[in-house]
């Protein structure tokens, strides 16, 4: 079967907060209307709604039910929620279209990470036998793989501190972005150690968050942005849950997603990786093999906000609107769920 | 930990608090209960009023509600249910009635008890009013009010409204 021509065509992010008094749907609402505005296309345009949440963050069994709320409901729509990052709610939404039902497709997420104690939140996603029990914390799993790679010499701490120097200095360039910096490699390195081997730089952001894109077919994509950032290549690939059965050391999830989405097969000028930690930033450039060619992040990435469930869509929106701006003509967007990177979505994207 | 019969058996209960945020367009209702009254929102597309406020957004029009409005006492039994289940937890004496009740001038309706009348009277279109606990355990929640209790007016003829109920 020949593949449909799908192409996201514009974006919409809320600015990072943290301790937000707003409701999810008060949140979400807003970032849809601008897009929808933006985009210039009304509600009934729409044929698939999709969203990507996660109800263990807001301590509300069906939360993500009320979000339809902010999406309006009548006339009868067709939705559907993954309980996941909005990329994994984006990957639907294009096999929807793939599929022939629907030609526009709305994706949006959302995530009130400072609600609750998200490093304990997250470590409920492991084995709930053998190692929820033991409430690792995620810091703490992600800490164990960096002091992994440090002792293999597959990554270094001043690496670990460029990855954190480069993306907060991007952060200025960037109005979602939170944490912002200008320190050097020696100043990040002569921090004290949060979580050995990890400093405080080494850890994603938390923020609440959300953001929201549309997705359209053929020519309609080409009537609705000047520039469409074209989906080339989309593949997610998961890692074993056991943590003691996988090499800490690399991505094999994330290698071979990179490469059954095509990103070897050309020059990437921009990368967004959804990294939360600097290590796993050196993890996943290694696994995709992408070249000193490619800028990573100008967004400043996770590390600078981390809605989590927004965050990887929110690389999706960064990496899209590189392409609409004409800056880039060949992008990668990438999503990571899971402790230690074990889900890896790689999707390459290309101007016209 | 215990090992008595030789098997070792872990106990490790997860519990996780969040600071929950109720949003500016529920907390106007949650704070109209402390002070007895019932403070429903309007959409400023459709003009339907909700009470509750939901999550502070029209579903109908996707529009944030705006300006308060305030509903009731009285409101109409729009359609209930008379439990005679016993579950664990239940606090209430069996059988009572658990009623969707439309407040005046709300175009949502709300759950709530039915007492001081047979469960077998109940009817949809009946009349009733709040019957609220003493002030002293008052707090920002609908349970400010006992029950509702029949106002002994005539029934009201429902499905005549052009609300969203």
């Amino acid at each position: 079967m020949a593949l449909r021509d799908i192409a996201i065509v514009g974006t919409a992010q809320r600015p990072s907060e943290v301790n937000s008094t707003f409701t999810s749907v008060e949140i979400l609402l807003p970032v849809i209307q601008q897009l929808l505005d933006k985009v210039g296309i009304e509600r009934s345009d729409i044929g698939f709604w999709c969203h990507g949440s996660c109800d263990y963050m807001s301590g509300q069994p069906f939360s993500f039910v009320s979000a339809v709320d902010a999406i309006g409901a009548w006339p009868p729509i067709i939705e559907s929620h993954v309980e996941a990052d909005g990329a994994l709610a984006l990957y639907e939404a294009w096999v929807k279209i793939q599929t022939g039902e629907v030609d526009v497709a709305l994706v949006f997420s959302n995530g009130k990470t400072t609600s609750g104690p998200i490093d304990q939140i997250l470590s409920l996603q492991t084995d709930p036998y053998m190692v929820a029990p033991l409430k690792p914390g995620f810091d703490a799993l992600a800490a164990l793989q960096a002091r992994a790679c440090l002792e293999a010499g597959v990554v270094t701490e001043r690496q670990m501190a460029e990855v954190a120097a480069r993306s907060r200095r991007d952060a200025h360039n960037n109005a979602i972005a939170f944490t912002k910096g200008n320190e050097s490699v020696e100043e990040l390195l002569a921090m004290p150690y949060t979580m050995n081997p990890l400093r405080a730089h080494d850890c994603a952001t938390p923020v609440d968050g959300c953001n929201a894109v549309v997705l359209a077919a053929g020519d309609i994509a080409r009537r609705l942005a000047e520039r469409p950032a074209w989906i080339r290549g989309i593949d997610h690939r998961i890692d074993t849950q056991r943590l003691g059965a996988r090499s800490m050391i690399e991505s094999s999830s994330a290698a071979i997603a990179a490469q059954k989405a095509g990103v070897g097969n050309d020059r990437i000028d921009v990368a967004e990786l959804h990294a939360p930690y600097t290590h796993q930033e050196l993890l996943l450039r290694n696994a995709m093999g992408l070249s000193e060619s490619t800028h990573i992040n100008p967004s400043g990435g996770a590390l600078v906000a981390n809605p989590a469930m927004a965050a990887g869509l929110a690389r999706f929106a960064e990496a899209a609107e590189s392409v609409f701006a004409g800056s880039a003509d060949r992008v990668l967007a990438h999503c990571t769920s899971g402790p230690m990177l074990q889900q890896n979505l790689v999707c390459v994207m290309e101007g016209e | 930990m215990s090992e008595a019969d030789g098997l070792v058996r872990l106990r490790q209960p997860i519990g996780v608090t969040y600071n929950w945020s109720a949003g500016p367009n529920a907390t106007s209702h949650l704070a109209g209960l402390m002070e007895g009254k019932f403070i429903g929102k309007r959409c400023p597309s459709c003009a339907l009023v909700y009470f509750p406020p939901r999550n502070g957004v029209c579903p109908k029009c996707a529009k944030i509600l705006a300006g308060d409005v305030e509903v009731g006492p009285k409101g109409t039994i729009t359609t209930f249910c008379i439990v005679n289940v016993p579950f664990l937890g239940q606090k209430i004496k069996l059988p009572y009635v658990a009623a969707q009740i439309l407040l005046d001038g709300a175009d949502i309706s709300m759950q709530h008890l039915i007492q001081e009348c047979e469960a077998e009277d109940v009817r949809i279109g009946m009349r009733v009013e709040p019957v609220w606990k003493d002030t002293s355990e008052w707090g920002p929640s609908l349970e400010n009010i006992q029950h509702f209790r029949p106002t002994g007016e005539a029934d009201r003829v429902m499905g005549t409204e052009s609300g969203a109920s």
